[in-house]
């Protein structure tokens, strides 16, 4: 067990590492392949009117003179031990886990990153509760009625609801709930959960619910499908033979059964979320990772997309493991090794 | 149930049979796109508890439907089930689901074909046969774990104490059934049925795990049904027979008769089908020829005319004329068209010889 999860951490390194050379490589190495000269990507970062002086200046601050390797070699060795930034006279030490500076605001990466996320992670989690719940419910009732005008509509629902886009049924919603009539606040009034309790509910129903309704749509067809199959495994109808009540045969063995391929999928899920609801945030103004991504991609900010990059791909990657040793406690079957 | 005088039951038609387990023309006929599905077709047999009946037949005739619908298991919303069932003076098919679920497991239990598929992966022999315990004993947990560790102790699993916290794919095949027998066996009930107990398991496995069952059976008194397609099994721990064809009886009768005076042809098959180590081996098999019928355009008349080899020797009445079931001597029933005088010459000097 103990070797098993060390193997997975190591290559869960080898997987970020894996990860950011390709991040790096797309945006400083490609420019390169391009044709675009150093003092072009520079120009990139002073702004409007860029004067000889102040391009050379950012070179030689962003070390982007360097080859690619060794450029990419430095920011590894910053996460590993940290790294010293020489800033003319001044020398600033960034501590292990350095995750550089951003280009555009000179704030810390990793500073930045953490503050965001707990703006995801709310999303994320609120919205997880709510898919789960709502979706394997619907699943299951849908499963045992099966033909059903329940079971037909919810399924028409649900795919309605895989085949919604977040733009789509946010704005719908944002219009019909706070523009309309106006229960819940409108896009961008995210307050931290340790500001307003109150007020950080509030701006994350509509979300939450948003983001929800594609995932439960999702895993209503995926437990609908799991529980029709096991319904019919023959321990089923043992449970039955046995005289226990229904409800405990759906529950108990039948949905026990159903649950361990919907953990498989709501690890992904769940770890690819906590990186950043791309769509969702910027639907509703909400300032998580997703946000950050998507502003850092559009002004190159390198050392901010890296930071998001790697901050999802861990995620997923530790996520995941977590769901493995869960399936061996799940099932009995599975032997980690 | 407290009046002075017995009233009839308002379920079913009949008076309440006097024997242990009286099935009366139950159909189990199932509705599909195809067509009607005619399953089990009018059976009708009774069992007295500490006996053992045999029912065989080739697969799709019927046998696992009817045990199935002894126990209720199957599902009201897409099976017609309807005759009657009386067990120790009830009556199941017109009872309430409820009523039914309560009887499986205490009064009724069933030993499954594949343990391996018929246990849950997920929870220890023990956590299922606790389960299915407490189910109708209102017992703690301390209580029912040490009766599971004696019930598994009392089906011959050695270590019953620290098997009981084995998962079943721990357990080796013939274990396993071990295991089911003592999950069935756990609230001592009545009525036992073994549906192809032994198919799953290694020959060596089989004749153990049929000696348990008779040696439970003498200790707890129960009625047992023995279903199979295997005549040995069958041979080996039952008094009765009945052989089934097409969803119905074809012949009822003890085993002595069954092995040593059958009076139909679909009898004669089966017996010529099987193989046989204690007789010098003669060239080949003698298999019964063509497929079972489908149950939804079961052939006319008798049904198994296309495949009866004395078939013409009725006429066409086989084919037009469906054979009663009767009794042709005392305990001893069949449903055929021929002569009782010349199925007794057929048997006598065609077919025993040949066996």
């Amino acid at each position: 067990m103990f070797a098993y999860i060390v193997r997975r951490l190591i290559g869960a390194v080898l997987m970020l590492l894996l990860v950011s050379l390709v991040t790096f490589g797309i945006f400083f190495w490609l420019p390169k392949l391009a044709g675009q000269t150093t003092d072009q990507i520079a120009a990139g970062y002073v702004g409007k009117a860029p004067t000889k002086e102040a391009i050379q200046d950012t070179k030689e601050r962003l070390g982007l003179d360097d080859p690619v390797l060794v450029q990419y070699g430095n920011y590894v060795k910053g996460i590993a031990v940290g790294r010293d930034f020489e800033a003319g006279p001044v020398t600033d030490h960034c501590p292990a886990p350095c995750l550089g500076y951003s280009f555009r605001s000179s704030q810390p990466v990793l500073e930045t990153l953490v503050d965001r996320a707990p703006a995801t992670a709310s999303l994320a989690a609120g919205a997880a509760v709510i898919w789960l719940t709502g979706g394997i419910t619907v699943g299951v009732i849908s499963a045992l009625r099966r033909g059903s005008l329940w079971d037909r509509a919810t399924m028409v629902i649900a795919l309605s609801g895989v085949s919604l886009p977040i733009y789509f049924t946010g704005m719908v919603s944002l219009q019909l709930f706070s523009y309309s009539v106006e229960i819940f606040p409108g896009g961008g009034q995210y307050t931290a959960i340790t500001a307003d309790p109150v007020k950080w509910f509030q701006a994350l129903v509509l979300p939450w619910v948003t983001l929800a309704f594609l995932y439960a749509a999702m895993y209503a067809r995926l437990t609908r499908a799991g529980m029709l199959e096991t319904m019919n495994e023959d321990y089923i109808r043992t449970a039955r033979a046995k005289g226990l009540p229904e409800r405990t045969v759906v529950t108990k063995h039948a949905l026990r059964a159903s649950l361990t391929p919907i953990m498989t999928v709501f690890g992904l899920d769940l770890g690819l979320l906590l990186g950043g609801a791309v769509l969702t945030e910027s639907t509703f103004g909400i300032p998580g990772l997703g946000r950050l991504a998507i502003d850092s991609i559009r002004s190159g900010d390198l050392p901010m997309v890296l930071g998001v990059t790697l901050l999802t791909s861990a995620s997923i990657v530790i996520i995941n493991l977590i769901v493995d040793l869960l399936y061996a406690v799940v099932d009995p079957r599975v032997r980690l090794g | 149930m407290t009046g002075t005088a017995p009233t009839a039951q308002t379920a079913g038609t009949g008076d309440a049979p006097t024997a242990f387990l009286e099935v009366r023309d139950l159909k189990i006929h199932f509705p599909t796109d195809d067509g009607l599905v005619r399953s089990v077709d009018g059976l009708t047999f009774q069992l007295e508890r500490g006996r053992t009946l045999g029912i065989v037949g080739e697969s799709g005739s019927g046998k696992s439907v009817t045990s199935l619908g002894i126990l209720g298991l199957h599902n009201r919303r897409n099976a017609n089930v309807s005759g009657e069932i009386w067990l120790n003076g009830k009556e199941l098919v017109g009872s309430s689901e409820a009523e039914v679920r309560r009887l499986r497991g205490r009064d009724m239990a069933m030993i499954f074909q594949d343990p391996l598929s018929a246990m849950h992966p997920f929870y220890t022999v023990g956590q299922q046969i606790i389960e299915a315990y407490r189910v109708h004993n209102d017992v703690s947990k301390q209580v029912a774990r040490k009766h599971a560790v004696d019930m598994l102790g009392k089906v011959g699993i050695p270590k019953p104490d620290r098997r009981v916290d084995d998962y079943p794919h721990q357990f080796s095949g013939g274990m396993r059934q071990r295991a089911m027998i003592a999950m069935a066996l756990s609230c001592d009930p009545e009525l036992l049925i073994a549906d192809e107990p032994t198919t799953a398991l290694d020959v060596t496995v089989q004749a153990q795990i049929l000696d348990l069952i008779s040696d439970l059976q003498e200790e707890f008194n129960s009625a047992v049904i023995m279903i199979t397609h295997d005549l040995g099994v069958v041979a080996e721990l039952s008094d009765d027979i009945l052989v089934m064809y097409a969803g119905r009886c074809v012949e009822y009768a003890s085993v002595d008769d069954a092995f040593h005076r059958p009076l139909h042809p679909y009898t004669w098959g089966l017996l010529g089908s099987m193989p046989r180590l204690d007789r010098e081996r003669s060239e080949r098999l003698l298999p019964i020829e063509g497929s079972p019928p489908s149950l939804i355009n079961v052939p006319s008349g008798c049904a198994f005319h296309p495949r009866c080899p004395y078939a013409d020797l009725n006429g066409d009445k086989s084919t037009t004329e469906r054979p009663e079931l009767v009794e042709v001597e005392p305990g001893h029933k069949a449903a055929c068209h021929l002569p009782l005088d010349r199925r007794r010459e057929i048997w006598a000097d065609e077919i025993r010889p040949k066996l």
